[in-house]
């Protein structure tokens, strides 16, 4: 009985951070992008500087009409945000955020395949969404999305696995163990292209050419109201959180800092909302790149520096051991 | 006389344990025998249905219910390899195969080549081959869930790169070989610099994805 209560009180916590963190990022991306921009953003609802926007935005959302495309394949159509949004929500359980045993929602052996694999699946959502809803616009973004997911799957995994070489284990508890804090610049390399990687497959500016709003509308969700639409929006905010802590994980240390056997957890969400801050700033400040550009940048750009930082790893482990 | 009884009771465990009954029906072996069924379903209609893209998605179901069946005899490590590569990287680039054609909703009637039985046949020789093989290797080997997981990354490694080296070493080789192919095919005669997009695209998809857009060009 006591294992099922545990179980249970994991799941909620889990289910709480993945309905609440999105959110913060979300209100966060109002706030931040204003200012820079010289705005105010949202300041009306609830009261103080607007902190209710997006529970207001989600009231709205739930209220409009749920319009499938006569022409679209109406249960792809219908499936499409749930496959999106789902695999995020399994991510979170192997993500450990504290140095303790019981720190993590379920410990997974080969942790870094199971992030990495069950993420991958995430876009399919977008195509679902591409193809069924019968909308050129929709069919391209859908397009695009593969096209990127493709160039940039690849440089993830590399420098995963160069993490995971220099840990020796690929099980993110394990290589938390292993984290010394020379691996930050040792890793460095490898960490940016991970995060720039992660920024392309969450189609986040600069790397947003599947859903460019003044090309192709709003690519493969072009076709979507109501909360299917949320649904898609949410999966995009969660997928934020999820990059943000796999890179702190991964490369700068997770729980490690000042205090860490109290305050690891803390730690975790410190370096995950700066990373988080980053996404946003870089969605302020670089222009869309084409869609070209992209499929370049990945394949003469990132594939050869994390090919480098692997081989770096390789001759330092080597060195060391 | 208590120990002669526990020694029957020892004994009749060690008789049990190896010969577990051609139907001991544990949960695990249920949930396995049902993942099976649901599997095999969705491989009929991969290869039945008339919809091109829902045969690409009726084999995401397949590949994710053979994932589930290596995690349920304890292979964690092929269940995510197998979800990383085929799920997320072999679907997606069928399908951005199926939307750069004609993949129209609703039913593709000219989809069929017309060379069901041999399809038929091939497929059935195949799992027959595989069964046999399987079969024969195995035959009455029964895994124990209870005694740790023996499909670990650690366990999997060590006999990847400790026993099977060569053909580890072959097989990497051979997609090398593929992708090199893959590379030469999409080049056109003549064409010494090509464009900024044939290269994009011929590159697209890493070791796994060229070979299978060089058949698709054809």
């Amino acid at each position: 009985m006591n294992d099922v209560l545990d179980v249970a009180l994991r799941l909620l916590a889990l289910l709480l951070a993945f309905l609440v963190l999105p959110l913060l990022v979300g209100q966060t991306e109002h706030k931040v992008m204003a200012h820079m921009q010289g705005r105010l953003g949202p300041m009306y609802a609830g009261g103080f500087h607007g902190w209710a926007q997006l529970v207001a935005d989600g009231v709205k959302f739930a209220q409009k009409e749920d319009i499938v495309p006569n022409g679209a394949d109406r249960r792809i159509f219908q499936l499409a945000p749930a496959v999106a949004l789902l695999p995020y929500l399994l991510v979170l359980i192997a993500i450990p955020v504290g140095p303790a045993e019981g720190a993590v929602g379920q410990f997974v052996d080969a942790g870094i395949f199971f992030v990495l694999a069950v993420m991958g699946v995430g876009v399919l959502g977008s195509l679902m969404a591409g193809w069924a809803s019968a909308n050129k616009f929709s069919l391209l973004g859908g397009l695009r999305t593969a096209a990127q997911l493709m160039a940039y799957e690849l440089p993830m995994l590399l420098t995963a696995a160069s993490v995971a070489m220099a840990a020796g284990t690929v099980s993110l508890p394990g290589i938390l163990d292993a984290f010394e804090w020379w691996w930050v610049p040792w890793q460095i390399v490898g960490g940016v292209v991970f995060f720039t990687a992660g920024l392309a497959e969450l189609q986040r500016p600069p790397f947003d050419a599947p859903v460019a709003d003044s090309e192709i509308i709003f690519g493969a969700y072009t076709e979507y109201t109501g909360l299917r639409f949320a649904l898609f929006l949410l999966a995009e905010y969660a997928g934020i959180v999820i990059l943000c802590a796999l890179t702190t994980v991964l490369f700068l240390g997770g729980w490690h800092g000042p205090f860490a056997d109290d305050l690891g957890w803390l730690w975790t969400l410190l370096k995950t909302a700066v990373l988080a801050f980053v996404v946003i700033w870089l969605r302020v400040t670089y222009p869309r790149l084409r869609e070209d550009q992209i499929q370049r940048f990945a394949w003469t750009c990132l594939i050869p520096l994390s090919l480098a930082q692997i081989a770096l790893t390789g001759v330092v482990k080597v060195v060391i051991s | 006389m208590s120990s002669a009884v526990q020694l029957a009771a020892a004994t009749g465990h060690g008789l049990a344990a190896p010969g577990h009954g051609f139907l001991s029906p544990t949960g695990v072996e249920i949930a396995f025998l049902l993942v099976g069924l649901a599997t095999l379903g969705a491989a009929v209609v991969t290869v039945t249905t008339r919809q091109l893209v829902h045969a690409a998605l009726w084999l995401v179901v397949t590949l994710g219910g053979l994932a589930v069946e290596y995690l349920l005899l304890t292979a964690e490590f092929i269940a995510w390899v197998q979800v990383l590569i085929y799920v997320g990287s072999v679907v997606v680039l069928l399908l951005f195969g199926l939307m750069l054609t004609k993949a129209p909703i609703g039913r593709s009637p000219d989809a069929d080549s017309g060379n069901r039985p041999a399809a038929l046949a091939v497929a059935l020789a195949a799992a027959a081959a595989l069964v046999w093989v399987v079969v024969d290797a195995f035959r009455t080997t029964w895994i124990d869930l209870d005694k740790g997981v023996q499909g670990s990354t650690a366990v999997s490694g060590e006999s990847l790169f400790r026993h099977w080296v060569l053909p580890f070493e072959a097989l990497s080789v051979l997609l090398l070989a593929a992708l090199v192919g893959a590379i030469v095919l999409s080049r056109r005669n003549g064409d010494t610099g090509g464009t900024s997009g044939t290269t994009g695209t011929g590159g697209t998809g890493g070791d796994k994805g060229a070979p299978t857009r060089g058949k698709e060009k054809r």
